[in-house]
């Protein structure tokens, strides 16, 4: 690569670009995601803290919170698995899964919603045997848990992989020069350079599932204090004209998002700091 | 143009010191693996196909010829069509101030460009209707005026592009971050105008990088449920996607309908997932060639 000159007006079209990517963000996000916080400004503390620290809204939150806790939690088991055994096994068919892992980002949430409904309910294929246990599948928290799996899935997949498949060789080879069996060399050699991308895919995963709304609301039930969710709760809210009462929510949850955005990015630089210093 | 293949075999030959697990600890990760992936991803694929045929091909080719079932997909497609071409046009702007040149601030700009990512589905419509509402700013002044936003499909069309704004430029910024400046300075010292540069310089170079984009982006614009269905007002016939179309036809216990539409847009993400595939395969072939071109220099 060449050294970065004084390079920076030899092309044209920056003042018109940024110009543009400027105006266009402002006018189509910038603006109309600040009207939340204006409409929140202008509503007053009580009628503010009245809305968030309802019994009902305080329910959706723990609803929402831990049910994208647990199934953030249950990818990352399982997606770190999938991600090892594709980036690091040959096997027919691997090409077409590899792909396939992509399924949650490609559905809409609307069709997700209803098939795992259909799943998940007390006849349907997996549900019909869940009730013999005693389990109910669908309109439950556990639902819940299984439409979030079903989207969080590809973010931990897709941040685990490519470092997996950058991994020196050379680095397991030490260990094994060294004397370590293989489970050392895994404990204490691959997962400590594999626990900053599988915390970033947790938090993704966390993130997305916390603002999930279409392949919920099919699965869940909606029952108020039980299996209503945050995004579901200003919808009603919305739908009942209250609309002081779904911006205070929704600005709650959109600070706790931006917290997390605000969380990988730090995860995201400190990792890549690593991979600097080696 | 031997380089990549080489260092590729080298790769596969010498990786077996302390790196491979025995045989069967790999073939049982493996099938966990898959049996996981079944039941997670193959299971509702095969729900939504099955369901949508369950009563025969004639009920289901019925069910997407409902008068309803066309005029959703029809705005289904409109809204893309307006959505997509949009925010393309702004990811390659954005991608060129951000690619090709430095200025102060620019980690912020791709965050707020990010932003949208991390906003629930819901919210991103909800802010419209703090915009177009009638409790709304503008929305008294268009009611007088008597202009339709809300529940119409202009928000419908603000939502959309809300949702899917940065994944034309997200996908774009590291392609043309990897491609450098040289060619487009080569261009512009030889007398190219700024624009025949962009078009037969930087375009062929990033092709794939925005036709990637594209593809993701349409997928979401098409698939969108939550923040659609805050704006739309379901208005059947008038105001109503494909998802939307599906939401209803299924609370109203139309199951094999339901589906019907429902496995229009399970095709639409098989579809999508494919010609993924083969972008990424064709950035994948452009890596190699310059690779090996700058190998031959």
């Amino acid at each position: 690569m060449s050294p970065k000159l004084k390079k920076t007006r030899v092309l044209p079209g920056f003042q018109l670009s940024l110009g543009y990517t400027i105006f266009y963000l402002s006018l189509l996000v910038l603006i109309p995601l600040s009207m939340l916080f204006f409409k929140t400004a202008t509503m007053g503390f009580p009628d503010f803290w009245e809305a968030v620290s309802s019994p009902r809204t305080l329910a959706a939150y723990r609803v929402s919170f831990s049910a994208a806790f647990i199934a953030a939690g249950i990818n990352v088991v399982f997606g770190f698995l999938v991600a090892w055994v594709l980036a690091r096994y040959s096997f027919p068919g691997k090409k077409i899964i590899d792909a396939f892992v992509d399924f949650p980002f490609a559905l809409p949430t609307a069709v997700a919603g209803i098939a795992l409904t259909t799943i998940y309910a007390p006849n349907g294929w997996v549900g019909q045997y869940l009730e013999k246990f005693g389990i109910q599948g669908a309109y439950s928290f556990l639902g819940i848990v299984i439409a979030l799996t079903f989207i969080g899935l590809p973010f931990i997949v897709r941040t685990v992989q490519p470092v997996l498949e950058d991994l020196d060789p050379e680095i397991e080879e030490a260990a094994a020069c060294l004397g370590a069996n293989q489970l050392q060399s895994f404990m204490k050699v691959i997962f400590p350079i594999l626990l900053p991308p599988l915390l970033t895919g947790f938090t993704l995963a966390f993130a997305r599932a916390i603002g999930e709304y279409g392949s919920v609301i099919f699965i869940a039930g909606n029952m108020p204090m039980k299996t209503e969710i945050a995004p579901l709760l200003i919808m009603t809210k919305l739908e009942q004209y209250d609309i002081a009462g779904a911006t205070a929510i929704a600005s709650v949850m959109l600070i706790f998002s931006f917290a997390l955005l605000a969380g990988t990015n730090f995860l995201q630089w400190l990792s890549s700091k690593r991979i600097g210093m080696e | 143009m031997l380089t990549p293949v080489k260092s590729l075999s080298a790769k596969t030959t010498r990786s077996t010191l302390g790196r491979t697990e025995s045989g069967p600890v790999k073939w049982v990760l493996i099938a966990i693996a898959l049996v996981f992936l079944a039941f997670v991803l193959l299971l509702p694929l095969a729900c939504v196909l099955t369901t949508a045929l369950n009563k025969g091909l004639a009920v289901y080719f019925k069910s997407i010829q409902d008068p309803n079932a066309l005029s959703a997909i029809r705005l289904t497609l409109l809204t893309a069509l307006v959505a997509v071409p949009l925010n393309m046009i702004f990811g390659i702007a954005a991608s060129w101030a951000i690619a090709k040149f430095d200025f102060r601030g620019k980690n912020f700009l791709l965050t707020l460009i990010d932003l949208p990512l991390s906003v629930s589905p819901v919210i991103s419509g909800m802010i419209f209707v703090l915009i177009f509402g009638a409790q709304g700013l503008l929305g008294p002044g268009l009611i007088e005026h008597g202009i339709k936003v809300l529940f119409a499909p202009p928000a419908i069309i603000l939502a959309t592009i809300f949702v899917t704004f940065p994944m034309v430029a997200r996908e774009l910024i590291p392609v043309m971050k990897a491609q450098g400046s040289e060619e487009e300075e080569a261009a512009i010292t030889l007398g190219a105008s700024g624009f025949k540069t962009f078009w037969l310089v930087t375009l062929p170079n990033i092709k794939w990088g925005l036709l990637y984009g594209v593809i993701l982006c349409n997928a979401r614009a098409m698939g969108e449920f939550g923040a659609v269905s805050v704006v739309s007002g379901h208005i059947r016939g008038q105001t109503n996607t494909l998802p939307l179309h599906i939401e209803i036809l299924y609370n109203e216990y139309h199951f094999t309908a339901a589906f019907a539409a429902a496995s229009l847009l399970a095709m639409l993400a098989i579809v999508t997932l494919i010609a993924k595939s083969l972008v990424e395969a064709g950035m994948h072939r452009q890596i190699q060639l310059s690779q090996s071109d700058n190998g031959e220099k």
